[in-house]
């Protein structure tokens, strides 16, 4: 039997953040910040979709992780930053890398292994990078990519340049030492980071707690002197402000927090995972507070107009669309020699 | 023309490539206060401050990927690894992580890194501390491996190493520190990739790095006593391999010895084993030796930690099988 995770109240007393009884379901907003966050979870829903059918006719190989349902997080995170900050993401990083710019084009290119695609065919899905936005890459080996997010974090504060890196993984990533060590490093070194923890509640098909003892992922800041934050990740808004106290904390106080989102992914592990370890109810009952539909109604509710928001969605239709058609007509990977080791 | 150590001559590369460049910086345990557990570092907080020489916790596997994670936006870390038996707990960022990210991003991103420290056994300091692991680096694309056997050629290829702008494993001679050599003053670098012939003789070839250079050169000495002239080849640069050189070498002689510290399954020798045969099988007199450890975790005691390794004898006696002597 799955048990009922905590989404929506910080009950650590020694928390920084408690979220009171009575707190407002959204956060205050304008239609002028909360409509392109929304194009962005959309753009980044239709590419996940695009991509699953792509993978279901055989276009795209391998493993396909999609991040449908979790769009909230990458989105309000990503929003966070300047354009120089660093974001280093796992396998799971579709959405990530769109979040920082990296064109649905480049992302649906390297999907279906093309020369075009943002890491020029020799990555694929799980291994995404993009230099001009400064993403820092998806890392298949979870866990080992937090002391990487630290590393650029250390280069930030070496220069005294104020970059802040984000580093994203899931809470089945929280079990490795890798993210042990990172996380006590960048505490000791005091590193620009903030270490986001998408706890979508399965690892793999795990459930939260069949892999850890204590299920609030946060509190392992705690034993650093770390700051932390714990929230649900269903309104965008909600997760930009939170994120950018963390982003804040860095670029001033260049101290990490390690903040746990607590989230839900609607699709199985991988393309490969039927999901049969979690009930059709439970799915549906998170379903029903899917993080886009409620994006879409808050913008609406903000007053963003009818007609606005039809452009608004047949542009992110073209979008992907032209992304889709860019990589099926893309020229395929032709050389993989050159990127062995730089000359 | 002066003759330092090994360990002063990668003091003194790393304390120039600090001075030329400020984006190299050194991360490692014991580096900065207490001077390097091999005194390696010896004087570089010093001169450099705390900003540069970073006293690392005992987490290989976190600061083997800060470094990854510096390296990736510009800076020019050199990772030290108090022994290279360290550093498997954090193999998964040398080999997952520096490897693979400039061919996983398609070449945008390289890593300027150089991982360093002493491997291969010392003196009774058992099993977990004795090992010599070129092999399981070497097997990596993505990777540079250098192992010198002299001042000169530490401190002529650490300064290249640090100026690669790719990975570099740099494995040190853990008994080769006292060692002396002698070293230019002044700039001198040695591209990565070269092998070296330390010793010329026209009878058979001596294949070794690191610490068993200077067991072949010993060997050799024994052997010229017998009449037999061996060339001593210092392969100093595992990856890339020196094929040319050694063929070249192993051309001349007809006859090939290839001796390592390692294990005997899977080790480099075998590599270069087959590599050789390839190139010279037309010009051999005999087949290839190889001289490794024995197959077995290091034991303690001192007669059985000789016994185990390849002493002079051992190359001498594989010298004669490849001449048909015995």
């Amino acid at each position: 039997m799955v048990r009922a995770v905590v989404t929506a109240s910080m009950t650590t007393p020694d928390s920084k953040r408690i979220e009171q009884e009575d707190a407002p379901e959204y956060v205050e907003t304008t239609p002028a910040e909360l409509a392109p966050l929304y194009r962005q979870m959309l753009a980044i829903r239709r590419m996940e979709e695009a991509s699953a059918k792509a993978y279901s006719q055989g276009k795209i190989g391998g493993f396909l992780h999609l991040i449908i349902g979790q769009e909230a997080v990458c989105v309000g995170a990503t929003a966070a930053l300047k354009p120089e900050d660093y974001v280093v993401a796992t396998y799971r990083e579709h959405g990530h890398a769109y979040a920082k710019g990296v064109a649905a084009r480049a992302i649906m290119a390297e999907l279906y292994g093309k020369k075009t695609g943002c890491a020029k065919g020799l990555g694929g899905s799980m291994h995404m990078f993009d230099k001009a936005t400064n993403f820092l890459g998806g890392y298949g080996i979870v866990g080992g990519h937090v002391p990487i997010a630290a590393g650029a974090a250390f280069a930030s504060k070496y220069r005294g340049d104020g970059r802040v890196a984000l580093c994203f993984f899931g809470e089945g990533a929280s079990t490795i030492g890798g993210f042990a060590e990172g996380l006590a490093l960048a505490a000791l070194w005091k590193l620009p980071v903030v270490l986001i923890c998408e706890n979508n509640q399965y690892s793999m098909g795990t459930p939260l707690y069949r892999s850890l003892a204590v299920e609030d992922v946060s509190l392992r800041a705690l034993a650093h002197g770390m700051a932390r934050d714990r929230f649900d990740g269903d309104d965008v808004v909600k997760v930009k402000r939170r994120i950018a106290e963390a982003v804040e904390r860095a670029r001033t106080t260049s101290e990490p927090t390690l903040v746990e989102v607590v989230t839900y992914r609607f699709r199985g592990h991988s393309m490969s995972d039927p999901g049969l370890y979690r009930t059709k109810d439970e799915v549906e009952e998170w379903k029903r507070r899917d993080p886009l539909n409620r994006c879409r109604q808050r913008l609406i509710d903000v007053g963003f107009g009818n007609a606005d928001l039809e452009a608004l969605e047949s542009d992110v239709k073209a979008e992907i669309e032209d992304a889709v058609k860019f990589a099926e007509d893309s020229p395929a990977a032709d050389e993989y020699l050159p990127y062995v080791m730089k000359e | 023309m002066a003759v330092i150590s090994y360990r002063e001559a990668l003091n003194q590369a790393m304390r120039e490539e600090m001075e030329r460049d400020a984006s190299v910086f050194i991360m490692g345990e014991e580096v900065g206060h207490y001077n390097g557990a091999y005194k390696v570092t010896q004087g570089l907080l010093q001169r450099f401050s705390e900003r540069r020489v970073v006293d690392a916790p005992i987490a290989e596997m976190g600061f083997a990927g800060i470094g990854v994670g510096a390296a990736m936006v510009g800076l020019r870390p050199i990772i030290e690894f108090m022994t290279f038996n360290f550093s498997l707990v954090a193999i998964d960022q040398i080999v997952n992580n520096a490897a693979k990210i400039f061919q996983m991003s398609g070449g945008q991103y390289n890593i300027p890194i150089v991982f360093r420290g002493p491997g291969g056994p010392a003196v009774q300091v058992g099993s977990q501390h004795s090992q010599s692991l070129e092999s399981y680096y070497a097997h990596v694309p993505g990777l540079k491996v250098v192992m010198p056997s002299t001042a000169f050629d530490a401190k002529g290829l650490l300064k290249s190493a640090i100026r690669d702008d790719n990975p570099v494993v740099f494995i040190e001679g853990e008994t080769l520190y006292n060692t002396t050599w002698e070293v230019p003053d002044g700039e001198q670098l040695i591209p990565i990739g070269l092998a070296d012939v330390k010793r010329t003789g026209k009878d058979i070839t001596l294949i070794a790095w690191s610490k068993m250079v200077w067991t072949c050169l010993d060997a050799a000495k024994v052997l010229a006593e017998q009449g037999i002239d061996a060339e001593v080849v210092d392969v100093r640069s595992l990856r890339p391999l020196d094929i040319e050189t050694l063929a070249t070498s192993v051309k001349k002689t007809g006859r090939c010895v290839i001796v390592e510290v390692g294990w005997p399954v899977a080790g480099y020798g075998a590599e270069v084993a087959y590599q050789m045969q390839r190139h010279c099988m037309d010009m051999l007199d005999a087949p290839i030796e190889r001289v490794t450890s024995d197959d077995v975790p290091m034991p303690y005691a001192k007669n059985l930690e000789d016994e185990v390794q390849p002493q002079v004898k051992d190359v001498v006696a594989a010298v004669k099988r490849a001449l048909y002597l015995e």
